[in-house]
């Protein structure tokens, strides 16, 4: 391995111009990298457990494709959501929209803590409450049997 | 019993509704937001006679179906048999596209399996198919006279769906 | 007839089962001494059992014994040995009796390790155990047999799935098992209390060890499968809340909330109803993730092949587990007694209010997984919920619980005062603003998210050292004390690595040919060349990169484009030189004209500390484990018999 290792930087080398900086796989990058974010959060149809980002389905390379040419067409992220949806539907979409439907999705986790956590107080204060105002479970002739156990307990 | 400890109970029992509902729909199944809305236009040369032309605006004014299909496709084999039934019922015309297909193969299957369709029509990049929301072929369109889609089938057209749904709905169209 | 053995013995263990859930429980109701007694020995022998009948299995992969049905579907005569053993649970099938057997293994440790406890108890704890274990045992009879022969037997196996095959297939799925498993034992001895009638600080100092244990092997097994899912995918991704990284993600979420739960129960002896509900909940999430993965409710990367009618079994097994636990749950409840008072702000309060934000964040990983079901079944849809739902709803539930967990240590019981915590707090809270402002701006890019994390990694981290100092001070403190510190440690650890590697991960796509560099994240990357390399059971190409900083090559690295002999998907081994502050990951994409190749090179700061705070954390609830107030013997006659 070593050898072989060594032999090829040698014959590196002896041809420096054959090395280079490696381009870009995508022509233009900044389109690329925009269509990475927006693709990142669709859901590729085929493959359905992966996004459109990552997929190798051919539908998914197409659909990468249609998406390139629009961003460089300088449609918004907007628009080409819309072009997806009215195709695919929400389902491609793996931010749900926020509409009547997903109410419950978007304002759930934080209607639920808030009112977690204000019930826990409200709870925890009548608690303490209930506690306090509970009334002594011991009798009287118990009250004196306990005392005389503590003073027998301390001598 | 105190009311409040029936909760997580309660809560549970919903739950179970949801999770009992789940088990009879299929989550992979993606259905259309085309249905009720115009057919997408578009206009692709044809399989057969591949200097005409067609468009889904030759058939304005007609009840047609359109079978999204490839001979790369092995689910499409499974409906062929039903295809060649509809199109000698001829409820409606039947257009065929052929979706990223070679012309060759595709012409192959027509001839060695029968040919179903009135007329084939040819999306070769793909983007018909796109427009009209295919992601698994075969997929079946039901358009009506003015144009608008309404029904779509994902996956092979069986004897059931086609008696059940799209033949009534053919006749239903037409009545309009 | 080895696979026959195995199966007889599953109906042997399945008989024993059946007499757990019956004689134990109905004896420990009336006190028929012998039928309690039963309780030790039939552990024994159904852990014997199901032991044998896991053997057999293992043995019919190890074998290549392709007459069975399942052995045929999930190995190959060229698999690998390793792999040979590990596809025993690398389907549905398998891994449901890799399920029970390690419940039979719970069981027995339980009944080896309660000596000291009351026989009534050990009888329904174990009663209730094997309730459990008679259910699954039932479905996997009727549904799922890994025994079933394939007449006349196939001539070679369909292999493991290509991805299936590395190590973490051989660690993962057990140790994660182990921990969802593991809360059936919060979950029966609950039971046992309810059904007692009796819920005691005892029953809290009886089930935290084995609690602790359970969500050590949780921790570990979510970790594991985080860290395989990294360097498998080929695609740097360490979590994609998939809706079966969510069912083992709850359980782990209300697990924690459990474990501090726990503490306020044995301490204090208040809040025993919500400490039960918890145990309950924990487990029931653990049953409802195993319907979730099996039963092709939802879409998901780790689903098991699906049917139907698995999935009606175990949702009648769902509903009749939990449904019967929260019914009893329900009755009992009521009439438990309060325990000590505490005031609004105390170490009591505090642990309570994390719970709530725990729980809070279950729930909304729970609402995020079931929506589109919910959406589907009312007929309004189909919507798909992913990673930026669950992102943008789990940060701010969880920020607040974290923040509180530097705080909650030095909070008295009973009644405490801020100000002596802010006096003895702030120098973390001044080092967590300022590293917040310095850090990003130092690397170069400043964002409110990224600055939130560091916060929170700083104030956490300071908060341990300011904690450790003042009690190390006075003396050495108690194991307890040094386990809760290193595993809050853990979360700070966390925090910081998915900071770092969020806020400041780069990768490139590029094309290379031999000779070619590319530079990431300060690191040169050269292709020496590809050469086609042959593996046991596949085919490979294997590039030869030179990682470089500032001139000094630190590693050769070699990533594979494999194509196995059973798969036509060819799969992706990216390589990767995980360093302490960073891991630098190279893969191969798909050959180019020319000689080159399309590659993909990540540089990911700080990653594995994603991991390493996972470490920490197991690490922490292991010196819980070893706390002398553990070892506490609870003499027989201090049970009152319930």
């Amino acid at each position: 391995m070593r050898r072989l290792l060594a032999l090829l930087l040698l014959a590196c080398a002896f041809c420096p111009l054959m090395a280079k900086e490696a381009p870009y796989l995508a022509q233009d990058p900044a389109v690329e990298k925009r269509l990475i974010d927006i693709s990142e959060e669709m859901r590729c149809l085929v493959c359905q457990n992966e996004s459109l980002a990552a997929s190798q389905a051919d539908l998914a390379k197409d659909l990468r494709q249609e998406l390139r040419e629009q961003i460089k067409a300088g449609k918004s992220d907007a628009e080409i959501r819309d072009f997806m949806v009215s195709r695919y539907g929400d389902f491609v979409l793996y931010r749900p929209p926020v509409k009547s439907t997903t109410w419950l999705l978007w304002l759930g986790p934080f209607v639920g803590m808030l009112c977690g956590l204000i019930a826990l107080a409200f709870f925890l204060r009548s608690r303490r409450r209930d506690i306090q105002a509970a009334p002594s479970t011991l009798t009287a002739e118990e009250l004196k049997t306990a005392e005389q156990l503590m003073q027998d307990g301390s001598k | 019993m105190k009311a409040k400890f029936l909760i997580p109970l309660l809560l549970f029992f919903v739950l179970l509704g949801f999770l009992a509902v789940g088990l009879t729909r299929d989550p992979r199944e993606v259905p259309s937001p085309l249905i009720n809305r115009p057919a997408p236009d578009f206009k692709v040369s044809q399989l057969i006679q591949a200097d005409q032309h067609f468009s889904p605006a030759d058939l304005k004014g007609q009840v047609w179906v359109l079978n999204v299909w490839a001979s790369w496709c092995v689910s499409c084999r499974e409906e062929h048999e039903q295809l060649i039934a509809f199109s000698k019922r001829k409820a409606a015309p039947l257009i065929g596209l052929d979706y990223k297909d070679p012309r060759m193969d595709a012409l192959k299957v027509l001839a060695q399996r029968g040919n179903p369709y009135d007329i084939t029509a040819v999306d070769q990049d793909g983007r018909v198919g796109i427009d009209f929301g295919v992601y698994g072929v075969p997929e079946t369109y039901v358009i009506d006279k003015q144009g608008i889609i309404r029904f779509k089938q994902i996956g092979p057209v069986t004897v059931e769906v086609l008696e059940k749904t799209i033949y009534p709905l053919i006749d239903r169209l037409k009545q309009s | 007839m080895i696979p026959e053995l195995g199966h007889f013995a599953l109906i042997l263990a399945l008989c024993i089962a059946a007499l757990q859930g019956t004689l134990l429980l109905r004896g420990a109701d009336t006190g028929r001494r012998e039928w309690m007694v039963l309780a030790r020995p039939s552990a024994q022998a159904h852990f014997l059992l199901m032991l044998l009948s896991f053997a057999a299995l293992a043995y019919s992969f190890i074998a290549k014994d392709f007459s069975v049905l399942y052995v045929a579907e999930h190995s190959n005569s060229q698999l690998p040995l390793i792999y040979r053993f590990g596809a025993t649970w690398g389907g549905h099938e398998g891994s449901l009796l890799l399920w029970v057997f390690l419940l039979s293994t719970w069981s027995v440790a339980v009944a080896q390790f309660s000596r000291t406890l009351d026989e009534r108890m050990v009888a329904r704890v174990i009663g209730v155990l094997g309730l459990v274990s008679l259910g699954l045992i039932l479905f996997i009879l009727f549904t799922s047999n890994p025994f079933t022969r394939l007449l006349p037997g196939a001539p070679d196996g369909q292999d493991l799935n290509p991805m299936l095959q590395d190590p973490g297939l051989v660690f993962h799925p057990p140790m994660l098992y182990m921990g969802y498993v593991g809360f059936s034992v919060a979950f029966a001895f609950a039971i046992a209390a309810l059904l007692a009638g009796r819920l005691d600080a005892a029953w809290a100092r009886w089930s935290r060890p084995w609690t602790t244990l359970a969500w050590i092997f949780l921790t570990l097994g979510i970790a594991l499968g985080s860290w395989w899912a990294y360097y498998t995918l080929g695609w740097g991704g360490w979590w994609f809340w998939d809706p079966v990284e969510n069912a083992s993600f709850m359980p782990w979420l209300v697990g924690t909330a459990l474990l501090h739960s726990l503490i306020v129960t044995d301490k204090r002896g208040s809040f025993k109803n919500w400490t039960v509900l918890l145990a309950i909940s924990a487990f029931s999430l653990s049953l409802l993730g195993t319907f979730l993965v099996r039963s092709g409710v939802l879409t998901s990367v780790h689903a098991f092949a699906t049917d139907p009618r698995r999935g009606v079994f175990i949702l009648i097994l769902l509903a009749l587990v939990v449904g019967s636990s929260l019914a009893l749950f329900a009755w009992r409840a009521p009439k438990v007694t309060m325990g000590g008072s505490f005031g609004m702000f105390s170490r009591e309060s505090l642990l309570l209010y994390g719970n709530v934000l725990l729980i809070v964040a279950a729930s909304s990983v729970l609402l995020g997984t079931l929506y589109p079901l919910l959406v589907d079944a009312l007929n309004l849809g189909k919507i798909s919920v992913g990673p930026p739902y669950f992102n943008t709803i789990f940060v701010p539930i969880m920020a607040p619980a974290v923040v509180l967990l530097a705080l909650v240590p030095l909070a008295r019981w009973k009644s405490a005062e801020w100000q002596p915590i802010v006096q003895r707090l702030w120098p973390a809270l001044l080092a967590g603003v300022i590293a917040a402002v310095i850090i990003p701006l130092w690397i170069g890019h400043w964002t409110w998210l990224i600055a939130l994390g560091v916060f929170l990694a700083v104030w956490v981290a300071g908060s341990t050292v300011l904690q450790l100092g003042r009690r190390l001070q006075s003396g050495n403190p108690p194991v307890a004390f040094w386990a809760m510190q290193v595993a809050h440690l853990g979360i700070a650890v966390f925090v910081f690595g998915v900071t770092m590697v969020g806020g400041y991960q780069e990768e490139k796509d590029v094309r290379m040919a031999p000779g070619d560099t590319t530079l990431v994240g300060g690191y040169q990357f050269k292709l020496n060349g590809v050469d086609q390399v042959q593996g046991p059971n596949y085919q490979a190409f294997r590039g030869q990169f030179e990682v470089s900083k500032n001139g000094q090559v630190s590693r050769i690295l070699n990533p594979e484009k494999r194509t196995y002999a059973s798969s036509s998907m060819p799969m992706t081994n990216a390589a990767i030189d995980a360093g302490f502050s960073r891991d630098v990951y190279v893969s191969l994409g798909e050959p180019l004209e020319g000689q080159a190749w399309a590659v993909r090179v990540y540089y990911k700061p700080f990653v594995d500390w994603i991991w390493g705070g996972c470490l920490f954390m197991a690490l922490g609830g292991i010196l819980a484990m070893f706390d002398r107030r553990y070892r506490l013997k609870v003499k027989p006659q201090d049970y009152a018999t319930a």
